[in-house]
């Protein structure tokens, strides 16, 4: 089995209005999924649909093989974005009570709240109510509760906000760890440089439509422009870009550099290669920088969107 | 995977050691028994004075029969003038003067007695003497007229009608009234219960719903096993609040009265009234009477109705509320939603009092205890007077099947709207969650 979900055409609409339009995903096991898209694009209904909070009005989910079912509920973790806890509840209670919603022991969940309350560093908050701790610290209690019961699936749904870097961190890096033992991740966010360092692959939502999906690196593939960034030294760089401009498709471009080079994008064309550009470039002056622009995850998003 | 008993552990738990909940239960009977302590105790401090009441007798008719009682001491006053007799009295600052002057018959008698006091006289005392003056001077008058006092009394009849349905139910008026006390008490405890615990799961919700924690909770349970642990779980906590509210109450009602030696249930002047009603042997049977319609109600049924119909009553209702709790943000918010809950409850409660009283098994108090929204009261308060069993299960089925109906509908508003969050939603907007 290669994905662990995947989605089928599903659909939902609330009254007038289309949430989700014939939207398949696939989530292949052990990746980090981005789910993205603007604001009311419908991934927080998708997500639902996975959870079972919503019935999709058509189409289906699989999860594992096979299709979802409410004993699912074990096999997922999920980190809502409009999240919060019992205020005066006591934080030990709460958590050994969401611990058993999700089918763990009491004896289990113990077991395993406690490891991750030294491993978090949080331990003497135990007996504390949620209403006497900072946000901060209650996102954490809330993403050690989504994770206790090691479930197959993680749907983080905004998880960084409401920490401060340090803390951000310290959650990226405990993510990216119950990937490397073996947890499929989906991730959803409007933070593109967390979509950059963590995700695998990812899917655009625009208007209840999916408009994108695939492995990050072959959509980067897809969406590069066989441009490439160079700084080139000679006595007169006026010159040196007519001359360039002549023979490749350039403009000027700016760039951190040390050096007080000529900058330029220069866009090649089919049937010209990299190495030919290079080749002619060291022919005709110093290069001093030398570089393929690859779209970024935030570029590839506001193009998709504008194109649609 | 069924997490109901855990859910309604949770919620029990939480609302029995909220700290409010804890100062409620214990309080709410501390104050209440206080007031009425305080309230007895006032009163008693105004009865416990010994009333002497001077009494002039010229007529020498009547002299016997002020005999003294508790609290009414009298005092007999010979061979002085009216003006001195009350010139005596107001000096010794006693309850007032009772004359009686001398008269050629009875009947011109009972025109000119007067009682005299420095303030209006309380109004049990004057109708006490006037009672005993009435009982001696008729006595007198039927001698008067040669009638044999012997006779009269061993020709005295008292009718009571027994009162039995065809079926053998023996009924009096005293029935009666045992039984409409216990249907009023019924559905006045179903309607306050609803409205305390109801609001106190709707409360319960929106806390869910302003601390986002519903999400969360709903990825790993049903939402109709939330709400219906949150009914079950508050409705716990409700019955354990009644208990300890009953306990707490008898045993200080037993020590206060204990302590200040008062008597909280009755007080004093009455006393002296009971003694002399106890006395007359009319009385001494309709006494009896009452016991034995004590015992003539249909007590099983009452108990079994009763539990049945409070639980699918009540339930009923805190569906509704739930549903409320589910489709606003915040209290203020439940108000225009309110009202549509609140009124066939009301109405419910004013057609127990104004037509089953007048008559149970009339058309509109029939009517109404099959309507599902008010069958809970209405029915409660008519059952004492012998409801026939097709009619008891009938609406009980037809309430159960509404409560099933609400339940479902509930359930929808409530698995839509405890993910809307930040506007107020509209009747028509709730309506079209239903199709959602």
């Amino acid at each position: 089995m290669k994905n662990l979900l995947e989605a089928h055409a599903v659909s939902k609409n609330f009254g007038d209005f289309t949430a989700l339009n014939n939207v398949s995903i696939s989530v292949p096991k052990g990746s980090v999924f981005g789910l993205l898209g603007p604001n009311g694009a419908g991934k927080t209904t998708l997500i639902r649909v996975i959870n079972q909070i919503t019935m999709p009005d058509s189409g289906h989910v699989i999860l594992d093989g096979e299709p979802l079912q409410s004993h699912h509920v074990q096999n997922i973790g999920y980190l809502p974005e409009e999240r919060g806890l019992y205020k005066s509840m006591k934080v030990g209670e709460q958590a050994l009570y969401l611990a058993q919603l999700k089918g763990l022991s009491k004896a289990e969940a113990k077991i395993r709240l406690k490891y991750w309350f030294e491993r978090l560093e949080i331990g003497d908050w135990w007996n504390k109510k949620i209403q006497e701790l900072s946000k901060g610290m209650a996102q954490k209690i809330q993403f050690v509760v989504t994770v206790l019961h090691e479930p197959k699936l993680l749907i983080f749904d905004e998880p960084f906000s409401g920490f401060d870097p340090i803390n951000a961190n310290l959650i990226k890096d405990e993510i990216l760890r119950l990937k490397e033992n073996g947890a499929t991740v989906i991730f959803s966010t409007h933070r593109m440089e967390s979509v950059e360092e963590l995700c695998d692959h990812i899917a655009l939502i625009h208007q209840s439509n999916k408009i994108l999906d695939g492995k990050l690196t072959d959509i980067k593939r897809q969406y590069k422009t066989n441009t490439y960034e160079v700084g080139i030294n000679a006595p007169d760089k006026i010159t040196l870009a007519e001359t360039i401009s002549k023979k490749f498709n350039a403009s000027l471009t700016d760039f951190r550099s040390l050096n007080d080079e000529l900058k330029l994008n220069i866009k090649l064309a089919e049937n010209e290669s990299a190495n030919d550009l290079l080749s002619y470039l060291t022919s005709i002056g110093q290069v001093s920088h030398f570089v393929e622009l690859i779209p970024s995850a935030n570029d590839i998003f506001i193009q998709a969107v504008k194109n649609n | 995977m069924n997490h109901l008993p855990l859910i309604i552990k949770r919620e029990y738990l939480t609302k029995v050691k909220n700290k409010s909940f804890i100062i409620m239960t214990i309080l709410s009977p501390i104050i209440m028994i206080a007031l009425i302590a305080v309230v007895a105790y006032l009163s008693q401090l105004n009865n416990n004075k010994i009333r002497t009441i001077s009494v002039l007798d010229e007529s020498e008719l009547v002299t016997d029969i002020f005999q003294n009682q508790e609290y009414t001491k009298y005092n007999m006053l010979n061979n002085v003038s009216l003006d001195d007799a009350k010139t005596i009295v107001e000096a010794a600052e006693t309850y007032g003067l009772l004359y009686i002057p001398k008269q050629d018959s009875v009947t011109a008698l009972v025109k000119h007695i007067k009682f005299y006091s420095k303030e209006s006289p309380s109004l049990s005392v004057i109708s006490g003497l006037e009672s005993k003056l009435e009982n001696r001077l008729r006595d007198l008058k039927l001698q008067e007229q040669g009638i044999d006092l012997e006779k009269l009394t061993a020709s005295k009849i008292h009718v009571n009608i027994e009162q039995e349905s065809f079926i053998g139910e023996k009924t009096s008026k005293i029935d009666s009234y045992f039984k409409l006390g216990f249907g009023l008490a019924a559905g006045y405890l179903l309607f306050m219960f609803i409205i305390i615990y109801g609001n106190m799961i709707m409360r319960s919700i929106i806390e869910e719903k302003t601390s986002r924690i519903i999400e969360v909770i709903i990825s790993s349970v049903k939402p109709i096993q939330l709400m219906l642990g949150k009914i079950i779980g508050t409705s716990l906590a409700g019955i354990t609040q009644f208990v300890i509210w009953i306990i707490i109450g008898s045993v200080l009602m037993t020590v206060v009265s204990a302590i200040l030696g008062i008597d909280l249930m009755q007080q004093t002047p009455q006393n002296d009234m009971m003694q002399q009603a106890m006395e007359n042997p009319e009385v001494a049977v309709e006494m009896q009477n009452a016991m034995s319609a004590f015992w003539n109600l249909p007590i099983a049924n009452l108990i079994i109705a009763f539990i049945l119909f409070f639980v699918a009553g009540y339930l009923l209702y805190s569906s509704l509320y739930a549903a409320i709790g589910a489709a606003v943000d915040n209290e203020t918010d439940t108000q225009q939603f309110m009202f549509p809950i609140i009124m066939p409850l009301v109405l419910a409660v004013y057609i127990g009092i104004f037509t089953v009283i007048e008559d149970p098994h009339g058309t509109v108090s029939t009517i109404f205890s099959f309507i599902p929204f008010t069958s809970p009261v209405v029915m409660l308060m008519r059952i004492p007077f012998g409801v026939p069993v097709w009619q008891q299960v009938l609406s009980f089925f037809i309430l159960v099947a509404t409560f099933m109906l609400t339940v479902w509908f509930a359930a929808k508003i409530y698995r839509v709207g405890i993910l809307m969050y930040g506007k107020k939603p509209s009747y028509k907007e709730i309506i079209k969650w239903i199709k959602y």
